[in-house]
């Protein structure tokens, strides 16, 4: 194996509180602390075991967003990527874009720059589609590892331990392949000090979704974009007979 | 920036500082000695808890709020150390002011004790009865009352919990001054009682310095009103000094005005390794200079500290072994100008081998990784056994001094000796941890320590206070004068001895 793709997403940081923008048009991003997709990380630092483990000879960073998208791609950089692509989409067509169409870029990058795996989140915690793994190894035609906690080379392709409902699963696969890195994967290692210097010099080439062909007109309107709904307070009944009372009498026992 | 969103804390397993907190506070199950017996005290003489007392509470608070159930009352006789615990059978709720003026005025007729109680997280037995004083709770006076957009200041009742201010405010667009491992379970009452320092003491200043203005009720029950919001007022005594620091023995606080800074826009905080404590010295002395106004916070931890804490609460270290590490954070107004300043200031102590390695980070979700593991030192231990906890000032050529003469002094008998805490104030933090406590081993400690922090001039307690562990250190730190003056001022605000006896004054000779 020598080429690992990884896609990376810039998304409102985990620690932040998340607004609806008044309009219900979509959340509050202005002003708001961005960082990397946490599962995006998990599969950087995934493809990055691999470069160590000299598994892989060449780790890139793929990130489709606004400008600031490069942010994320120098973090990338800095915790071991070898080099960058930014598809800048901004702006509302950024708005609209859907794992479909990040599939389709994911798609043709990895063939431009003959990549032998593609490692993804399994999901970003903006959106929770969970699609965009799935449909790049639909699009290319290629054996998929989705939820993997485990990722191992064996002689004909990987080995992949996947986190199931009630359970783990493994399956073999050849290479190419398209893998989604699930939580337990690995723990993302802090970029160290000298590795945040060097990022700042690495490669970072900046192309559009037009100069690879994929177009990306929207397929959906957003309506609108709600909270969720407020927990109600609960009530603190005096012994277990009312409690139990209460219970019967809303149907739950 | 606390509120995280749900699904995915737990699913990273990342714990809110507080729930750290409670998570300790039940690690040992076992009640510790009573405090009178650990310590060999004796009962002053006040009045005793008759029934007719307990009906007159019952009348001016409701029932509930008069808890003498003995299961109920546990968790305000003991502190969240375990160190002390006493045997109160009365705890009051009051929700107001008035109310807290009524049952003082009482108390003081009757000549019973009363101990006030924030949050329960103080580390020196200050805010747990050491006999049967009746346990006074803040824990109802929770309102916040104002808050001008224009000043910053912001009024509120003691009771509200210091991470709960924090976050109305952060909401509007500012900070609370300070900041310390305990938001979520402290009191803001009890930090102007201790004059709490914590972590960010370095940037916005200690509590005389931003609490505006105090409300407080004396032991006679008469209602002190200093509740000015102003940031200049020199008419006359600066009375709210009084009660900031004083641990509840002059008045007890009831409502504060406090001036909260602006939320910075730009936040920065990286995390080193350091070789040696010299080099973090000089490390200080290069962030002042480079880093300037946006420097908020420099803190230090040895190895022993940060291994402690990886290990007993399973939290991750983002960076390699080193023997020392160093916290450094920025607040500024603008993002490119703050990181560009510390870029440079980095790049320039890689080369000069200062910082022999690390990660600097603005994410949000990382910083809050590194923060936690540096305020969850303070209760790690817990689980390894018991700790005795010295908290010192001391000039800054000296901070670490004491660690490795303590190290060789308790040899075996000590599971770890480790110092961490606030470089920028000369403020350390020093954690001797023991299997289990005895009074050979405390002996073997105090009072050597405090000679050894009296000879380089430092204090015995830089922030959390002298309690009921420490008056009989006092005297290291404070001149007779000054002691002189001190039960001066007790017998004038509080004749009859009733507010939080057994702490802070030493005993008369």
């Amino acid at each position: 194996m020598s080429r690992v793709l990884v896609g990376v997403k810039r998304v409102i940081d985990y620690a932040v509180k998340v607004r609806v923008k008044p309009d219900k048009s979509g959340v509050v991003v202005d002003g708001v602390k961005h960082s990397m997709n946490p599962f995006d990380e998990i599969a950087v630092e995934e493809a990055v075991r691999l470069k160590e483990k000299k598994i892989a000879s060449e780790v890139i960073a793929v990130s489709c967003g606004p400008a600031q998208a490069q942010e994320t791609l120098r973090t990338a950089l800095a915790m071991g990527a070898d080099r960058a692509i930014h598809v800048e989409v901004a702006g509302a067509e950024y708005e609209t874009l859907q794992p479909l169409h990040v599939a389709k870029i994911l798609a043709k990058l990895s063939k431009d720059e003959k990549a032998d795996l593609v490692i993804v989140g399994k999901q970003a915690i903006d959106d929770d589609s969970n699609q965009t793994a799935q449909m790049t190894a639909a699009l290319l035609d290629w054996p998929q590892g989705t939820f993997a906690s485990k990722v191992e080379k064996s002689d004909a392709g990987l080995t992949i331990t996947r986190e199931i409902d009630g359970g783990l699963e493994v399956i073999k696969t050849k290479l190419p392949a398209v893998v989604s890195a699930d939580l337990r994967l690995n723990e993302p290692r802090y970029a160290t000090l000298p590795n945040i210097m060097k990022a700042k010099k690495k490669p970072l080439k900046k192309v559009t979704a037009k100069d690879l062909g994929v177009d990306i007109a929207p397929r959906i309107k957003i309506v609108s974009v709600e909270d969720p709904p407020v927990r109600q307070a609960g009530s603190i009944v005096p012994d277990v007979d009312t409690l139990v009372a209460k219970l019967k009498e809303k149907g739950h026992v | 920036m606390l509120s995280i969103r749900k699904p995915l804390t737990s699913l990273l397993q990342l714990h809110c500082k507080s729930n750290v907190l409670v998570q300790i506070r039940h690690a040992s199950q076992a009640l510790p000695q009573f405090s009178w017996e650990k310590y060999n005290v004796k009962r002053k003489n006040f009045g005793t808890i008759q029934s007719s007392d307990i009906g007159f509470f019952k009348s001016i608070l409701d029932e509930k709020r008069v808890l003498t159930d003995e299961n109920d009352i546990l968790p305000y006789n003991i502190d969240w150390i375990k160190n002390c615990r006493g045997q109160s059978k009365l705890v009051l709720r009051p929700k107001t002011t008035e109310e807290v003026s009524k049952i003082l005025k009482y108390c003081n007729d009757r000549r019973l004790a009363v101990c006030p109680q924030g949050g329960n997280t103080g580390l020196v037995g200050g805010s747990v009865p050491v006999f049967d004083e009746i346990v006074l709770s803040f824990a109802l006076m929770n309102k916040i009352i104002s808050l001008d957009s224009v000043s910053g200041s912001m009024v509120c009742e003691a009771g509200c919990i210091l991470e709960n201010l924090d976050n109305y405010v952060r909401e509007r667009g500012l900070i609370m001054p300070l900041d310390l491992g305990a938001k979520g379970t402290c009191h803001i009452g009890g930090n102007v009682s201790t004059n709490a320092g914590g972590l960010r003491l370095l940037r916005y200043g200690n509590l005389h310095g931003s609490i505006l203005g105090i409300e407080a009720v004396k032991a006679d029950g008469t209602v002190i009103d200093c509740l000015k919001s102003l940031k200049k007022d020199n008419t006359g005594y600066h009375l709210k000094h009084l009660f900031i620091g004083s641990e509840g023995t002059l008045g007890l606080v009831t409502k504060v005005a406090i001036h909260c800074p602006v939320l910075p826009n730009a936040v920065n905080l990286g995390f080193f390794g350091v070789k040696n404590f010299d080099n973090i010295l000089k490390l200080y002395k290069s962030a002042k200079k480079n880093l300037g106004e946006i420097l908020s916070a420099f803190e230090m931890a040895d190895f022993d500290a940060i291994n402690t804490t990886v290990r007993n609460l399973k939290l991750p270290n983002p960076i390699a072994d080193y023997p020392f590490y160093v916290l450094v954070e920025t607040h500024g107004s603008n993002e490119a100008h703050d990181s560009e300043k510390l870029m440079s200031f980095l790049s320039k102590e890689m080369e000069t081998g200062l910082i022999l390695d690390g990660t600097v980070t603005s994410e949000p979700a990382k910083m809050q990784t590194i923060w936690n593991l540096r305020e969850s030192i303070a209760g790690a231990s817990l689980k390894s056994g018991y700790i005795f906890k010295y908290d010192v000032s001391i000039p800054q050529k000296h901070y670490y001094d004491l660690v490795p003469i303590l190290k060789k002094r308790m040899g075996g008998r000590a599971v770890s000796v480790y110092g961490y805490g606030h470089v920028g104030d000369g403020n350390i933090h020093i954690n001797v941890v023991v299997p289990e406590y005895n009074s050979e081993v405390a002996s073997l400690m105090e009072p050597y320590i405090f000679e050894e922090v009296s000879k380089v001039n430092g204090s015995i307690s830089a922030e959390h206070g002298i309690g009921f562990r420490k008056p009989k250190y006092i005297h290291y730190s404070k001149d007779q004068s000054a002691l002189h003056l001190m039960s001066d001022l007790k017998k004038l605000m509080d004749p009859n001895g009733i507010l939080n006896p057994y702490k802070v004054l030493p005993d008369e000779p």
